[in-house]
């Protein structure tokens, strides 16, 4: 049978904000045959979802296809008018979004959005195409089918949006589905579900797939053949069992072993009844002002108690909403701590900032997750990283400058780079800057909050590999607050699970999954995807369970 | 934490949602009554504001009214008689409470309640704006919208650079320039607008086109900017891009997903420009001789006429206030998240 998708040697330009000329799709060639779901993977810039997007003749602003075929069902999309493209969008060829959340009007009910395509394609009669929309929120087990329609966007979850975005791109019987990077923005927990709906959807109704993806565990569970792009060329294209156990080019290569991390730095073991390096006793903080009985108007963490021994990480995992950020925050100061103490190094710690000693700032420092907005971009590097330096140390001219050089080594950056700023740096050298504006400080503690998370695969394990070396050189301890657990297992000895602002668990690392744990610890690490082909269909969680406990 | 217990306690969240409803729509309206409290309390320091300010104008109001040759006794009488000598503070009150019957004093120059006074300047001058508005918001919105819809095209760039021009060039240029052309030069329109002339339709659309393309020209510019900078963001949203996945046309596009998520900052521009045609039309009444509130205000200042100057005042901060409110309430309820 001939193939439903042929794309053949397919150009994309774009025009950069100075108005220079790229070429951001260099000459890509794959077909997808009818009812096979392809995976489109590589890392941010690699010119995916470019290429899935092209299968509808669109480009987004500023990019243009500008030459090569990409023929749907026999009609080239490249030389479609726009009026004929229109046509095909929606009834042959649907999309489902990265964030569903964005990608609903915020003004319209949902049920008119899903039947949309419906009225736009005057596919069928409105009732009909509402029952139908109600057929696909059924079979997509989305909770309430009859009635979810009726809701404006911000009424339903994440996850929940996610699946009503597919209903919405499978109401044409497309013959062809893009899934743009759909779980990315969801919580494991989450993902699994929307995964599950989303395969049993596509198996039963023999619809051919594009899924976009950087999340290699993720695409082996629903993907036939794996393409991995870099900076858009096709790496290799190969059936997902292939590409899982014989890679054979080096970046598919260095994407699989950027999955397996190793375990943390065997350390020295540390005289085991040391005093603790910080320590939380019965945290309380939230947003709004302090209530009658001492709470805050809404308390995000809710009465958490910590330990960090010297020398050792702790690892601080939840999903979204858990508290694990804002528990960060109170341990450095920002949002102070309603009640409770923070002792380190056994004496206790004004919760707010400004009321600690500089010495005790010094001690305390926080890595934030988005090195974009934590970087000052009108600022060089020298200068981002002469404040702490000048402000801690009291280090000026000559001696500053040295100590930024030996602070650029120390995170295997060029010494040159200190006169860039940072909208010139790469997003894994922007993170690698906003370490060694911490380590500047000379800390005994850093708070990592999600700093691998923005990141690629390849350079989010090259960052885990710097965190163990520095720490192995400086004798730090981290705090590492992530969702991610195989990362938290990579860094840290202890393992503290929070949910709805409470530490339910804490474990060490060498226990994880060989005890028994609590209902929802057993959940979160049931949820993470794994690169065998099989595990979406083997794990067997109670579908009731994961409804309340994930609460979406 | 055993699974049972959390099944319990966590379940009903999901059946939360449709209760919501209810005490959304309380939320919403208590919003809006709480803006109009805002605006009502708004007025209560305008007023105060407008009181003092036209309080402190140099000069004794008897004096000015009895002239050079009066008698100080007949001056303190005066004073006596229109309760200048009592406090401030009293007075204010007084006038409030006047304010608040509608009862808005007596002119000082020519003896009439100011209300008979204002009433058909007023009428006058609405007149002028609805035309106006009229004229002016349905083609600068369609104007901006275009211009959003076709960004960067020559269109985009030509409207911009009108619009420029428009908002640099002031308006007595704009509006001396239309009487030189059209009233002198060709001779096609009267120079002057005095509306009880009018005997036809054809002469009032003569009488008015003046002033209405002169202040269309004014309040059209902000108008346009702000609409296409609305709409250029919501088109950018991933919902419109979406929407076009769809298949959707570009009318339906615009129409059903960008302009309806455009209603909040375009209906605040259409009110701040039109809040401008009461007020702000002193310039053009006056050089088209329109008997407008502008221009009664401004002979009211020329004559000392003291309650004359504080009920013009006062009008034009209502009309403000109200345009403004008005935008605002519909901006609270076209916002779904508080539907």
């Amino acid at each position: 049978m001939a193939n439903l998708v042929e794309i053949r040697d397919l150009r994309i330009g774009a025009t950069t904000d100075a108005g220079r000329r790229v070429e951001i799709i260099k000459g890509v060639s794959f077909d997808i045959a009818p009812g096979e779901i392809v995976a489109l993977i590589g890392e941010s810039g690699s010119g995916k979802t470019t290429i899935a997007l092209s299968l509808m003749g669109y480009a987004r602003e500023g990019c243009r296809i500008e030459g090569g075929s990409v023929v749907v069902a026999g009609k080239d999309m490249v030389r479609l008018t726009e009026r004929q493209r229109a046509a095909v969008r929606g009834t042959e060829v649907a999309y489902v979004p990265q964030s569903a959340a964005a990608a609903f009007n915020p003004a319209m009910r949902i049920i008119d959005q899903v039947v949309e395509v419906s009225r736009i394609h005057g596919l069928m009669p409105d009732d009909k195409a509402r029952l139908r929309a109600v057929e696909l929120f059924r079979a997509l087990s989305l909770p309430n089918p009859d009635t979810i329609g009726e809701r404006y966007p911000h009424q339903v979850s994440g996850g929940q949006l996610q699946r009503l975005s597919a209903a919405m791109a499978l109401i044409g019987n497309p013959s062809l589905v893009i899934f743009d990077e759909p779980t990315t923005a969801l919580d494991v927990t989450t993902q699994i579900e929307v995964l599950r709906a989303f395969k049993a959807v596509m198996r039963e109704s023999r619809i051919a797939g594009v899924y976009v993806s950087h999340d290699l565990a993720v695409v082996a569970q629903i993907a036939d053949r794996i393409v991995v792009l870099k900076g858009g060329e096709v790496q290799e294209v190969g059936s997902t069992a292939h590409i899982l156990q014989a890679p054979s080019h080096p970046y598919t290569q260095a994407l699989l072993a950027a999955f397996r991390p190793g375990g943390p730095p065997a350390g020295a073991a540390p005289a085991p009844l040391a005093q603790p390096v910080l320590e939380l006793r019965d945290v309380v903080a939230g947003y709004g002002g302090l209530q009658s009985d001492g709470r805050p108007l809404v308390t995000i963490v809710k009465g958490v108690s910590l330990t960090l021994q010297p020398g050792r990480n702790l690892g601080v995992i939840g999903e979204s909403g858990c508290g694990k950020s804002t528990l960060a925050r109170a341990i450095a100061g920002i949002l102070p701590a309603a009640s409770g103490e923070i002792l380190l190094q056994g004496k206790p710690l004004p919760s707010a900032a400004k009321d600690r000693t500089r010495e005790q700032l010094r001690q305390v420092q926080i890595v934030f997750q988005s090195a974009d907005t934590a970087l000052n971009p009108a600022k060089c590097i020298a200068d981002i990283l002469g404040r702490p330096l000048a402000f801690y140390h009291g280090l000026k001219g000559a001696a500053a400058e040295a100590r930024v050089d030996r602070l650029l080594d120390m995170v295997h950056l060029p010494r040159g780079l200190k006169h860039r700023r940072p909208p010139e740096l790469s997003g894994g050298q922007k993170q690698r800057i906003n370490l060694a504006r911490a380590l500047a400080a000379d800390p005994q503690i850093i708070l990592c909050d999600e700093i691998t998370s923005a990141l690629d695969t390849v350079v989010a394990a090259a960052i885990i590999d710097l965190l163990k070396e520095l720490q192995r050189e400086l004798g730090l301890c981290y705090v590492f607050i992530s969702h991610d657990l195989p990362t938290v297992e990579a860094v840290c000895d202890q393992i503290a699970v929070m949910y709805a602002g409470e530490k339910i668990e804490q474990m060490s690392r060498d226990e994880v999954g060989a005890r028994n744990h609590k209902a929802y610890t057993k959940l979160l690490f049931a949820s993470v995807p794994k690169l065998d082909p099989h595990w979406l269909d083997s794990i067997e969680n109670d579908p009731e369970v994961v409804a309340a406990l994930s609460r979406r | 934490m055993n699974e049972g217990a959390v099944r319990r306690s966590l379940s009903p969240s999901l059946d939360d949602r449709s209760q919501t409803g209810n005490a959304m729509n309380r939320f919403v309206w208590s919003l809006v009554g709480g803006r109009l409290l805002v605006a009502l309390f708004t007025l209560v320091v305008v007023s105060f504001t407008v009181f003092c300010a036209t309080a402190i104008l140099p000069g004794d109001v008897a004096e000015v009214l009895l002239g050079q040759a009066a008698t100080p006794e007949a001056v303190a009488g005066l004073r006596a008689a229109m309760h200048l000598d009592e406090p401030g503070f009293l007075r204010f009150v007084r006038w409030l409470a006047g304010l608040g019957s509608g009862d808005l004093g007596v002119s000082y120059a020519n003896k009439m309640p100011v209300t008979q006074l204002i009433g058909p300047r007023l009428l006058n001058s609405l007149k002028l704006a609805g035309v106006t508005a009229l004229a002016s918001v349905p083609i600068a919105l369609s104007l901006g919208i275009c211009a959003a819809i076709l960004r960067g095209s020559l269109f985009d760039r030509l409207l911009t650079f009108g619009v420029i021009a428009v908002i640099s060039v002031p308006e007595f240029m704009v509006a001396t320039s239309a009487v030189l052309i059209f009233a002198v030069h060709l001779r096609w329109l009267p120079a002057l607008s005095v509306a009880r002339e009018a005997t036809s339709f054809l002469d009032l659309l003569r009488i008015f086109a003046m002033p209405v393309i002169t202040l269309a020209f004014v309040i059209s510019a902000q108008m346009i900017r702000m609409t296409r900078a609305a709409m250029i963001e919501t088109l950018n949203t991933p919902y419109v891009e979406m929407a076009r996945l769809k298949g959707a046309s570009p009318a339906r596009i615009v129409l059903r997903h960008a302009l309806p998520n455009a209603v909040g900052p375009i209906i605040n521009a259409v009110a701040l420009s039109l809040s401008y045609l009461l007020g702000g039309v002193i310039i053009v009444e006056t050089i088209f001789n329109y008997p407008g509130i502008a221009k009664l205000m401004v002979d009211a200042v020329s004559t000392r006429d003291l309650p004359l100057i504080q009920s013009c005042a006062m009008v034009f901060c209502v009309v403000y206030l109200l345009l403004i409110t008005i935008a605002d309430v519909v901006a609270i309820l076209s916002n779904p998240r508080l539907r």
